[in-house]
This record gives C-alpha cells, structure tokens and sequence, in this order.
C-alpha cells in the first residue's frame, strides 16, 4: 500500500514515502514542522485513506504517561463498596483504558495520533518507552498483559517546544514537514478552493511571501493561516478590490488579522510601510 | 552494505547509531523504496536523521557519500547547461561549487560526460518519462533545476532529481551547531525543583483517606490532596549589551530553558554591573525599578541567578561614577554586596570559560564579593551552581 495524500491534503514525495516506510517498518512517526503545516491533519487523513479508525490523544502540560495506558479510579471502587454494589470484588470494573490501550485493543488497524508530545513534562517521553517498542504493557492492578493486536499506525507530532530524549528518538522515524514552496502551496489552495480565481490565488500568494520574507518577523504565516486568509478575501469583495490594487505604503494587506498573529508583527510592517512613504515621498 | 554512508555521517558529526542503521537496511530489505536514488536519499534521510537541525550536515555527507559512486547515473545530470547559457550558468554558482566542478575535471568536460549519459538514459527510459518527451531545447526547463534551487518544468518531482535534492542544502539554516541544548540546560535545572503542595485539592490521597475512613468505622470519607508543583522561586539578573552581545545565543537558550522549567520566575537586566536601577524589559530599558525596591519585593526565599561576563572596569565596581552609562552615586560592588546580603542563595554564571576568570581584575573582584560563587554557564557549571543553590 502506498499513501498519495487524499482529496484534501497534499502530501510531498518525501512525506509519502516517511509514511510508507512507517506503516511497512511498525515504526513510530515522529512529525515536526512550523505550526499550520498539516502535522495533525496528516494522521487524520492518513486515517481516512487507509480507512481506518484514528484515536487521537492530546497531550497537555499536566498529562502523564500512565494515563495514555489506564487509570485505576480507586474513589469509585471505595464509594460502591460502601454502597454494596455488585461487581466491586471485579478490579477490572475500575479500571479505565486510556488511548494506548484503545489502540491496541482495537479489532483492525488503527491510526493513533500522539499530539503535541513536547507539551508534557520533559520525562514524558521516556515513560511510554517500552509500550511503543513492544506494543504492550503490563497491568497491575488485573494482572494481565494488555498485547496490541494489529501494531497501530502511530503518528507524533511535536511543535519543538521541549526537546525530545534521543533513546526516544531512536525509535521513531522522523520527518521535517518543510515549509511548501509556491508550487505546493498552489496545489494546496486548489484542494482547498477548486473555483478560486487564479488572479486572486497568485496575489495573495505574493504578498503572503512577501510577508514571510519580512526580515524579523516573528511568527511567519503558515499553511493554514492563508487557507483561512482566502477563505475570507474570498467571501469580501472589498477586500478583494483592496489586495488588487494594492499600494506598498499601505501597512497591512486587507483582511491582515488573518494572517498576522502577533502586535510586534503588526508593528513591524507598519514601520516598514511607513519607510516605503517616506522614501517615496522624499523622491518626489 | 552502507557502512561507507554510516561512517562519512559519523565523520560529518550526524549522530547515528547501529539501530538506525539497520532501520535502513530493513527499509530496502521490505522493499519501501527500489531501485531510485532520491528515494533512497529520503529514505535514508528518515531513519538516520532525528533532528532537523542535522538535515543540512546529512545532505553534505549524503553528497560526499554519493560522489564516491560513480555507477548510478542519477549522479549525471546535476550540471547540463548549453553553450549559450553556460556564462549565465557560471555566475549562480557558489565558489564552492565551482571548485568541485574544477575537480571533477572541469565543466567541458563534465558536459561531455553528461551528453553521453542523457543520450543513454534517453534511450533506456523512453516513453516512460515525460520530461524525456517534450525536453530537449531548454535545459533548465528539462532537468528542472538551476544551481541556486530554483525549479522551472512542471511535471511533478521527476526533474528534482536526487543529486539535487541534497546538493540544494535547504536546510542549511536549521544548523546551529549549538553545544548547549534547552534540554539538557532543562534537565540541569531540574535539580532545582522543589516541589510543594499548594492550591486546590485535585489528587486522590489514599494514606489521608484510610486514615479518615478508619477513624469514622469504616464509612468511607475521601481525602484529596492538591498536586505537587515545583514551588522553587527564582529571580534572574541579565547582564545584557556590550560584551555580552557574543553570549547572547547561550543566554536566550538559558533565559528560555527557566521560563518553561520555574512559574515564580522573576527577571531583570542590568549592564555590566548592578546599580541603582534594573529593567524588565529591554526596549523599555528607561523604566527602571529602582534596585531597593527590587530588594523589598523579593524575599529571601528567592534563588537569585546573576548571568554576566563580569568583564568591566574595575572602577564600576570599587568608584562612585565608575559606570559607563550614567553618574552612580555609589560604586557597584555595594550593591553587590546588598544583594548577596540578602539572598543567600546565590550564584553567578559567567559566560566566559574558567580559564580566562584570573586575567580578569574585575572577574576577580566580583568572585570576592559574592563569596566566589561563580560557575561558568557549561552544563557541568550549571549542575554546580544549582547543588549550590538547593541547600
């Protein structure tokens, strides 16, 4: 089997073949990249093409690893005891699978996303080890081996914010999501607006690199801030009017909110229009 | 079978091991990829490399690799301008570049060699190829490639041919060669954890709910707990601008790995030596907090931090108006003794290595004044001064 990307996403060659390899090899996925790039779409359409079910499990600040395997609701157990509920002598009553288990559990192949994996704490990583290498677990508390049944497609993506352990890195294919070049981004636009103008297309697509170009910029528009930028200057046809004829000494392309995420970016190409005017003005 | 790859990546500083290694070969073994060098290269490229930051070293060691072997023709077609476009050609490559034409055998040459090679690989992939078919007038817009990366010809990824991918060195900005990554700054400073419970209660605290079922007979009376946070304060003092500009790298790296380590972070900037005032932010650097104030606010409990070179004048330290900004009223090494008065625990990281500290007449004086508690910001530094600031 060979993942092409699907209907909605475009994948790169190099992409599709970190795909192909993970799915043959049982490995991990390890996906970083530039934020809006598709690296949670990914997993999702690779769900979708293979037709299979994705878990997804987002990873927070306060996650632990032991919560992607099971948790063990001790204060339910102890309150049905008090009442004399039946089945409280059955540990396994309370105990709660989490996605890991899901995964494993799962009578077909399934796609698990790990999202965001650097959001956790530092030794996040490390604790889910062995459960990745093995694909299995021990539980405690029912004495019982949790073993997966079909290795699950597992896709990790990571926004750089902690580094990730090598021992970790080990075992995981990685693969850089680099940012697309005009041509891809053409495609893209094409999956995501099959009846755009192909005027409105390449001047957008001039100012959004224009914008990335921007010397010091901090947060660089992505993939899927200008998906969202069209999808807007497509609804207004102000806007759209404005981007036509667009004047350098204009500050900010209309609809900028869009594409802009940050005040000091804000400020930074009003000062540069504000250069533009004054050159302008001293050449006449 | 690729021990020629595995050792030049080592050579090149790409940190490989066997595992990965024989990821890769049973990558080729499965039959992921057959019988096309870029694939190989990507492939290559994802079972060896774990880090974007070593992208760039990979292509250049996958480049040297694969000069070494001269059978695959893929390694051809990199270098195919005509006569009339050859000057234009000339003038986008880099000096490196050119020298490694000059090596192998000058450009006539290499288009001779070349010539020979298309009309080969014309023939055995007629009809298959597109670019084949409606190629053949403009180079650049055939082989889909000019040496400074840009892609002209449109039929998909065919034309990026495999030698250019990696010669294109897209990647060359992720690699900073940084000694000191956030996490091992990050795992050094974990030592400073104190963890503390504070807040509402959210875990379940099974001694305390035992303890209290037991003592009402039995009927059940659950206990929470709040979580453990890592309580520890810490108050970071930045010498900024001046000759700490060369530092600034390992200084963000630093800055970044405690924000993210420690909530009750508190910093301040200085330059070159701490006076009356301090400042938050270094853009609004005339809004001072005055230094007494700073003292006040934060208590004794607070880790102080001071990162600085500590190379000044010795009169900023020991005069009255030794400062090169500004009229001090009093000289520096008083407030520096305020300071360490105050928090006992101290500790100062200086960006300069040990070695150079003697040489240094001010280095030497700040040393005594704050009880020659200065580490230099390595890891093995930052390991020391935190055993000095835990106890």
């Amino acid at each position: 089997m060979a993942f092409q990307g699907t209907d909605t996403y475009v994948a790169s060659d190099a992409l599709r073949l970190a795909v192909d390899a993970a799915v043959a090899l049982e490995r991990p996925l390890l996906i970083k990249g530039e934020p809006g790039t598709g690296k949670t779409l990914l997993a999702e359409e690779l769900a979708s093409a293979l037709g299979s079910r994705l878990i997804t499990w987002h990873i927070k600040s306060t996650t632990k690893a032991q919560q992607g395997l099971y948790e063990y609701d001790a204060v339910s157990r102890l309150r049905d005891s008090q009442l004399g509920i039946e089945g409280v002598n059955e540990v396994g009553n309370y105990i709660k699978p989490g996605k890991l288990w899901e995964a494993f559990e799962s009578d077909e192949r399934a796609v698990l996303l790990i999202d965001e994996i650097d959001k956790a704490d530092i030794e996040f990583p490390n604790d889910l080890l062995q459960e990745l290498d093995r694909m299995e677990f021990y539980v405690y508390e029912i004495d019982r081996t949790v073993r997966a049944r079909h290795r699950p497609i597992i896709v990790i993506t990571s926004n750089n914010e902690k580094e990730l352990p090598d021992a970790f890195l080990r075992r995981c294919f990685f693969h850089y999501i680099d940012f697309p070049d005009r041509e891809t981004l053409q495609q893209i636009v094409a999956v995501h607006f099959p009846d755009i103008e192909s005027r409105l297309v390449a001047q957008a697509l001039d100012v959004f690199f224009d914008i990335r170009d921007v010397p010091g910029i901090k947060k660089k528009p992505s993939t899927s801030e200008l998906v969202d930028w069209l999808k807007l200057l497509m609804a207004d046809e102000l806007a759209r009017e404005a981007l036509y004829d667009r004047d350098p000494a204009k500050a900010l392309p209309p609809l900028a909110g869009a594409l802009i995420k940050n005040e000091q970016d804000t400020g930074l190409l009003e000062r540069l229009a504000f250069m533009v005017r004054r050159q302008q003005s001293a050449r006449r | 079978m690729f021990l020629g790859l595995f050792e030049t990546l080592r050579r090149h500083g790409v940190p490989v091991t066997l595992r990965e290694l024989l990821d890769l070969h049973a990558g080729v073994e499965r039959g992921v990829v057959f019988a096309d060098s870029e694939a190989f290269y990507r492939l290559a490229r994802l079972t060896l490399v774990k880090d974007e930051r070593y992208y760039d070293r990979f292509d250049r060691a996958f480049a040297a690799w694969f000069e070494g072997i001269d059978n695959l023709d893929a390694a051809i077609d990199a270098l195919i301008p005509d006569d009339w476009l050859r000057r234009e050609f000339e003038r986008s490559l880099s000096a490196e570049e050119k020298a490694r034409i000059e090596s192998l055998g000058g450009l006539e040459q290499l288009i001779e060699t070349f010539k020979q090679r298309y009309a080969e690989q014309r023939e055995r992939h007629a009809g298959g190829n597109k670019w084949i078919g409606t190629g053949g007038t403009s180079p650049f817009g055939a082989y889909g490639y000019n040496p400074e990366g840009m892609r002209i010809g449109q039929d998909g990824s065919r034309q990026r041919r495999a030698v250019k991918v990696w010669d294109e060195r897209r990647f060359r900005d992720y690699d900073d060669s940084r000694e000191l990554g956030t996490r091992n700054i990050k795992l050094a400073l974990r030592r400073l954890r104190h963890f503390a419970r504070s807040g509402a209660g959210e875990e379940f605290d099974i001694d305390a709910t035992i303890d209290a079922t037991a003592r009402d007979a039995g009927l059940l009376n659950v206990r929470t707990r709040p979580e453990r946070h890592n309580a520890v304060k810490v108050l970071l003092l930045l010498d900024v601008g001046g000759s700490m500009d060369d530092h600034v790298h390992t200084c963000e790296e630093l800055f970044s790995a405690c924000r993210s380590e420690f909530k009750h972070l508190e910093h301040f900037y200085f330059h070159n030596c701490i006076y009356e005032g301090l400042w938050r932010d270094n853009r609004r650097r005339h809004q001072r907090l005055s230094t007494f104030e700073m003292l006040r606010t934060f208590g004794n409990d607070y880790k102080l931090i001071i990162v600085g070179d500590a190379a000044m004048s010795p009169y900023e330290i020991s005069h009255p108006g030794g400062s090169v900004e500004h009229f001090n009223d009093e000289p520096g090494g008083v407030w520096l003794q305020r300071l360490a008065a105050k928090f006992e625990r101290l500790a100062w990281l200086n960006p300069m290595p040990a070695a150079s500290w003697e040489r240094t007449h001010s280095t030497r004086l700040i040393r005594q004044l704050i009880g020659d508690r200065m580490y230099p910001l390595t890891l093995q530094g930052l390991e020391s001064a935190t055993r000095e600031l835990i106890h």
